[in-house]
Formats: structure tokens, C-alpha cells, sequence
């Protein structure tokens, strides 16, 4: 397979059909942050700071990679760009600091 | 100086996959192509190739590891017939899809049902529109030739798509014939290295190959993809332009074949591989007797050369075209159906168009045959009537 005729981090969403790369071909790891999937979600983690221990198992157990952390490192929010709601993080909080609520848009 | 050798069809690839020297070769045995995959593993065991050699379970798994393989950054070649052919049904369209320069040997077989092993293009051409460049060979010269080339064609860097290089079952495959074989060295130098811009196996360079392609891009990557069959269409002019340097022998999109005293022939047949050898010889004859009748034979079918074909037929009064196998759909076999769509579009009116379906199933095809054919259209070039557009020829009526 050949040639991405521009770099793949400059093409955008409504690139045409000479600058897409070949059979879709993706030439550039680590872009699924590219893909906002938080419009899937219809329930939604409500992170209570006060209660956290900073455990981090909701960042273990989060499959999209939405928990944000510090340096220390520490729970420091929810990336709800890409959060799908699927209430994982908030099963295996042991101590109430995650809670599931409808999404009310 | 060329190499005069004698050798069946299937040991003409062979031969010339030896040379090309593959990274990887995935192929499964079924008859008649199973020489291939035979001698080259021979190749294999006695270490005159470096290729891996996958001795998979089924042609599904034969042309999934050439995918994974020319993904990873070789060059991936398989051989097969009929039904192995349409087991690899939907990895074809992968192949073509995912960009990839696969070669693939095919040794036409009629496809299954009913059970039959001998020759007809029923398999070939049911993946006439897999996205795969296909090369037709008369003989094993030809399939040599268009073997040691495939691969130049399918990765120049404005194509990057499968080939399909196709001879007859038994006819030629199992023929035993002189051949002109290139030496190792000027095949292995024709040929060239493969350097693919883009494989998984390169870690500077991560991939990811074959991801979900909705409603957002998918159609952009099917235009770019019609776009690369058109585009074969120049280098396989360029490569054979290179190859006829190199060999002497010459090769087209098509071969036109006009018997002396034939040049003001009003009437032209039109049919694919080995059966072009038989109607060239009966040209001959006929041609001597004063009967003139030219011969086309597409070599190249995918690019199918729509302006050249409407080009140079449109001096005829009458093309027959030849189907080895059948479309079963009440409108002509696949040939006829590309070739008369051709003409329409390039305004070409003029000559009067029949169909004859013929040999399949490996119907044997006589030179008495042919001559039933170009009576036929003689008769329509005479009298300017046409009897019947479709036909079959050599069928117990």
C-alpha cells in the first residue's frame, strides 16, 4: 500500500477522494482521541470529589480512557468528550464517589 | 541470450514465481492449478527461494495470509482454480479494497455445478469485478510473461492492486511446450525489489490496515480505488514496453492477429486464451482460401480497454464475440456484454454484433467449431442479416 499524499494530521473530516489515504489505511498511531464518542452517552458518571480517595480504579477499569489524573497521580474529572456512559467507573467505586444519573440535555 | 526450455503452463508459473522469489506463498491444491503450489514448495524444500510457504486449510485462508502478508510488507502470491478461486470470494475484495499488490496464479476450471474440473472462464470471470487487474495467456509463453510482469503492475505506485494472471485449465496448464525463459538474474532485475511506502512490520511507522469505513469516507476510497484500475491501464503499457525491450516480446492491451491476405478482413472474432490459437489457425487456412477473418484477443480484461477495443473494431461489419462461460442472464456472456457496451459508448455503431458461448465445462473445441463460427459471421457480413444475437456453439441441440 502506498502513499498518504498528505499527512494524515492535516487531512480533515471532508478530505476528498485523491487525498484519502489508500483502503483507508490509517499511516499514524494513538488518533482514536480524534473519535468523540460522548454523544453515545444517555447515562453519566457525577464524579463527588469530597468522597474520592483517589484509588484511581475508575481509571484502571475505564475502557476509553476518560479519567483524568494529576501528576501524584489523582483523580482530577472525566473526560466527557469521550466517555460513553457505560457506568463501569461508578460499579467498582467503593466508596460512593461515583454516582450514574440520566443524562439531561 | 534467452533460456529454450520445454514446460507445462503450470510450470511456467511456477517457474516465474521462482524467479519473482515471494516473501510469503499461502496456496491450498485443486485441480488443475495445483502444479503450481507443487513445484514451487519443490523450490522451497531445495532452498531456491527464501519464501515462507504457508501450507494453509483452504483458499479462504490462502488469500488471507497473502493479505496479512503484503500488508506486513511482502510480496504475497497464491495459485488456484475454480472453486478455490471462489472461496476466496469476499478476501478478493479485501485485497483490491485494502490497496494490495497481491499476484495471484489463476488456472481456469469451470466453477462448481455441476461438478466439472476441466477448462471454461466461469471462475475468473465471476471475479471480473473484484477490483483485481486480470491478464488473459494464450499459451505458456504468455502466462510466463504476464507472470514475470504482475507484479511491476500491481505495485506501481499509482495502481496498488491485485493481479490476476489466467491461462486455461489442462489446455495450457498441462501442455507441455518450448518456452523462452528469462536467466534468473535479468527476471530477478526486471522485477525489482517490493518497498511498499506504508507496512505493518514497520515500527517507525505504525498502521492500522483494514478499519470501519462508514457512510463518511467509504465512497471516497472506492472512487481512489476505480481511480487505480483506471490508472493500470499506463503501466501495463509501460511494463510491457520495458518487458518487449528486455525479451523481444511483444504485448498489449489486446492482440490483433490478421492472416496474410486477410488485412481487408470485414470480420472479426473476439475470444480469450487458448482458444485464440486454435481460431488463429483456422484464420490462416481460411485466410489462404480467400475467406478473411481477424482475430482479437483482450489480454488485458480488468482494465477492460474501452476506446482501444472500440477503436479497432470499428472497422468491421461483423464481431463475433466469444464467451467461455456463461452470465445466465438472458443477455450474452460476460466478454460480449464488456466488448458491445464499449462500442456504444465510444459512438461506435457500425458492425453487427453476435455472441457464441462455447466450450463449457471443458467442451473440447475443434477447428471444425471455429469454422462454424466464421462461416456464420461471413454469411452475416454477405447478406447483413443476423439470425441470432446469442448463441452456443459445440452443444448437442
Amino acid at each position: 500500500m502506498s502513499t498518504a499524499k498528505k499527512n494524515l494530521k492535516t487531512l480533515t473530516n471532508d478530505v476528498n477522494w485523491h487525498d484519502i489515504t489508500e483502503g483507508g489505511m490509517i499511516p499514524w498511531a494513538g488518533n482514536a482521541e480524534m473519535y468523540e464518542t460522548g454523544s453515545w452517552r444517555s447515562m453519566i458518571p457525577v464524579w463527588n470529589k469530597e468522597k474520592c480517595k483517589n484509588c484511581l480504579m475508575c481509571f484502571y477499569v475505564c475502557p476509553d480512557s476518560s479519567i483524568y489524573t494529576t501528576d501524584e497521580p489523582r483523580m482530577n474529572g472525566i473526560d466527557f468528550g469521550h466517555c460513553k456512559g457505560c457506568g463501569v467507573c461508578v460499579k467498582c467505586c467503593k466508596f460512593g464517589a461515583l454516582d450514574f444519573v440520566e443524562e439531561h440535555k | 541470450m534467452a533460456i529454450r526450455e520445454r514446460m507445462s503452463g503450470n510450470e511456467a508459473f511456477a517457474v516465474a514465481m521462482k524467479q519473482i522469489n515471494p516473501a510469503v506463498v499461502a496456496a491450498f491444491p485443486i485441480t488443475p492449478s495445483t502444479e503450481v503450489p507443487q513445484y514451487f514448495s519443490t523450490y522451497v524444500a531445495d532452498g531456491q527461494v527464501d519464501t515462507e510457504f504457508v501450507a494453509v486449510e483452504s483458499e479462504h485462508s490462502a488469500m488471507s495470509a497473502c493479505i496479512g502478508a503484503q500488508a506486513a510488507g511482502g510480496r504475497a502470491m497464491t495459485a488456484t482454480s475454480a472453486n478455490g478461486l471462489a472461496l476466496m470470494w469476499e478476501c478478493l475484495y479485501i485485497a483490491a479494497a485494502s490497496r494490495l499488490p497481491v499476484v495471484l496464479a489463476c488456472v481456469n476450471r469451470t466453477l462448481s455445478g455441476p461438478l466439472n474440473i476441466h477448462n471454461d472462464h466461469s471462475d475468473s470471470m465471476g471475479a471480473r469485478d473484484s477490483g483485481w487487474i486480470q491478464l488473459y495467456s494464450e499459451n505458456n509463453q504468455e502466462a510466463y510473461d504476464n507472470m514475470l510482469m504482475a507484479n511491476r503492475i500491481g505495485e506501481d505506485k499509482s495502481v496498488n492492486l491485485p493481479v490476476m494472471v489466467c491461462q486455461d485449465g489442462f489446455i495450457t496448464s498441462h501442455a507441455i511446450e518450448n518456452i523462452d525463459l528469462l536467466e534468473d538474474d535479468l527476471a530477478k532485475a526486471f522485477v525489482g525489489d517490493y518497498t511498499p511506502e506504508y507496512h505493518l512490520l514497520n515500527k517507525e511507522t505504525p498502521i492500522a490496515v483494514g478499519p470501519l469505513d462508514h457512510f463518511t469516507h467509504c465512497f471516497e476510497h472506492k472512487r481512489q480505488q476505480a481511480q487505480a484500475m483506471m490508472n493500470a491501464q499506463k503501466v501495463i503499457l509501460e511494463v510491457s514496453a520495458e518487458f518487449e525491450k528486455l525479451t523481444g516480446r511483444k504485448y498489449g492491451l489486446y492482440e490483433e492477429y490478421v492472416p496474410k491476405g486477410a488485412e481487408d478482413a470485414e470480420v472479426c472474432v473476439v475470444l480469450l486464451n487458448s482458444t485464440a490459437g486454435t481460431a488463429k489457425y483456422v484464420a490462416d487456412y481460411y485466410a489462404a482460401e480467400g475467406k478473411k477473418v481477424a482475430i482479437l484477443k483482450p489480454r488485458v480484461y480488468r482494465p477492460f480497454p474501452v476506446t482501444e477495443l472500440a477503436a479497432a473494431l470499428a472497422k468491421y461489419k461483423v464481431v463475433c464475440i466469444m464467451d467461455k462461460a456463461d452470465s445466465f442472464n438472458a443477455a450474452g456472456g460476460p466478454l460480449f456484454t464488456d466488448v458491445t457496451s464499449a462500442l456504444y459508448a465510444c459512438n461506435v455503431f457500425g458492425p453487427k454484433v453476435i455472441n457464441y458461448i462455447y466450450g463449457l465445462g471443458g467442451r473440447d473445441v475443434r477447428t471444425t467449431d471455429i469454422e462454424t463460427v466464421f462461416d456464420e459471421v461471413l454469411e452475416i457480413a454477405k447478406t447483413g442479416k443476423v439470425k441470432s444475437v446469442f448463441n452456443y456453439l459445440g452443444v448437442r441441440e
